[in-house]
């Protein structure tokens, strides 16, 4: 077992873990933070996207011993302290972003990082952004929808 | 996932001490890691690439060549690569954003994955491949499916590519896995025309040489038009039959040349 520390939505954490311990592991099973979905464990579809050291990356392709001494960012860590939803997790709620919402942790956080990017991006960027991300209930158009209002609400 | 235990180096030096003794390195893992979960890998122990500083970033040596640290990211590539456009657009291009982030030029040339696009840009460049115990020609680095001319534990440290007068990659995208059905890369020096194909051939990445004679001759979309493309050694799988890609091998270097 190795020790490792890491700021964790704004929190320093500290645990012990395997060399071989997955990122999304750590985040659910140690920390209790289940926002962060495994939709295929396969690096396919985008569920586990969170952000360290403030780029989107797969959490199920990161070991979490990898992180030791970095920021992460989970879906937990996109809403207010008294858990009132972000701009972008407003956004999805208003245009019905999501349906049964498996995919949602990590379609926000993918979208937090293309507008970290590009503050405007058009329907073409977004949907090419999304590219890691697989939707099984939308048909990704209110997902667009979303993140072009999250865009603009954000100014 | 086998038990291993995992060392995060810091200097090249550490790297290989911590190899020494057996061990495999880990890059971006994006490939590596999906391995290790279907424990098709039993490294016992693995050395992390993604402390060692100065395997990360992007410079200009002193013959004009840009030199590509082994563990700088696809990302870092997409937005510090501008000195060499063709191969910046290629690195944007590679799978999504999150496997951008993670994904390392050194990891993809030595996986050489017959779909990964990094093998084209180093073969039609004529790139140089160093390591932490030489230098390695492009002509002499690829050497069949999966297989390159590393040895155990040898680590890419930097990947230098001469820059062409003009070049340009396409890609033709196979959209689930996201690598290239065919892609080909044409680079246009000032000595000739090189010509890299990945995705086609069951050997893994080549070059196409007498694409390279007839664009050196006359740099035109449709100077590859009479040129036939053999399907044999192609390979065949529900995406594509061997008969599909070697015609797409004619159309994506058409595609490139007029890109260039
Ligand atoms: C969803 C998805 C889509 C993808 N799409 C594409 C695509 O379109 N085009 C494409 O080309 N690739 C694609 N890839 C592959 C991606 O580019 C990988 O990042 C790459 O193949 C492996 O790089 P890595 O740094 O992750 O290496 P790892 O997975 O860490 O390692 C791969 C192998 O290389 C070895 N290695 C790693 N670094 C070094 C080094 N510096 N020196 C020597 N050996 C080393 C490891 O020991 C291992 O054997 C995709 C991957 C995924 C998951
Ligand atoms: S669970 Fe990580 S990409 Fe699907
Ligand atoms: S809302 Fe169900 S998978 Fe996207």
């Amino acid at each position: 077992m190795i020790e490792i520390s890491m700021e964790v939505n704004g929190r320093e954490v500290t645990d012990q873990v395997e060399g071989r311990t997955l990122l999304v592991h750590f985040l659910r099973d140690q920390l209790g933070l289940t926002g962060t979905h495994v939709g295929c464990d396969t690096s396919q579809c985008g569920a586990c996207v969170v952000h360290v050291d403030g780029r989107a990356v797969k959490a199920c392709a990161v070991f979490a011993a990898e992180a030791d001494g970095r920021q992460v960012t989970t879906i937990e860590g996109m809403a207010g302290d008294d858990g009132s939803l972000g701009v972008i997790q407003q956004a999805f709620q208003d245009h019905h972003g999501l349906q049964c919402g498996f995919c949602t942790p990590g379609m926000v956080m993918s979208a937090a990082d293309l507008l970290r990017q590009n503050s405007n991006p058009d329907e073409d960027e977004i949907r090419e952004y999304l590219e890691g991300n697989l939707c099984r209930c939308t048909g990704y158009h209110n997902i667009v929808k979303s993140i072009r209002a999250a865009a603009a609400a954000m100014g | 996932m086998y038990s291993f235990e995992l060392r995060q180096p810091t200097s090249i030096g550490g790297a290989v001490r911590a190899l020494a003794d057996g061990g495999q390195i880990l890059g971006g893992g994006q490939t590596l890691i999906p391995t290790l979960k279907m424990r098709l890998a039993d490294p016992g122990v693995l050395v992390s690439l993604g402390r060692v500083d100065s395997l990360l970033g992007i410079c200009t040596d002193d013959s004009g060549r840009l030199c590509i640290g082994g563990a700088t990211t696809h990302a870092a590539v997409a937005e510090g690569g501008g000195a060499y456009p063709a191969l910046a657009r290629l690195a944007g291009r590679i799978g999504d954003p999150a496997v951008r982030n993670r994904g390392t030029i050194g990891g993809s040339l030595a996986n050489n994955d017959p779909a990964a696009c990094y093998p084209a840009a180093v073969l039609a460049s004529d790139a140089v491949v160093a390591t932490n115990a030489r230098d390695i020609a492009a002509d002499d680095f690829f050497t069949g499916l999966f297989e390159t001319a590393l040895d155990d534990g040898e680590i890419i440290t930097e990947v230098k590519f001469p820059v062409p007068a003009s070049a340009a990659y396409a890609k033709f995208l196979q959209r689930a896995s996201r690598f290239a059905l065919v892609g080909v890369f044409v680079a246009r020096f000032a000595s000739g025309v090189r010509v890299a194909v990945t995705g086609a051939s069951e050997s893994g990445v080549y070059r196409w040489s007498e694409a390279e004679t007839a664009l050196s001759a006359e740099f035109s979309p449709s100077a590859v038009d009479s040129l036939s493309v053999a399907p044999g050694g192609m390979i065949d799988d529900l995406h594509g039959s061997p008969e599909y890609r070697a015609q797409l091998v004619r159309v994506m270097t058409s595609r490139a040349v007029a890109a260039c």
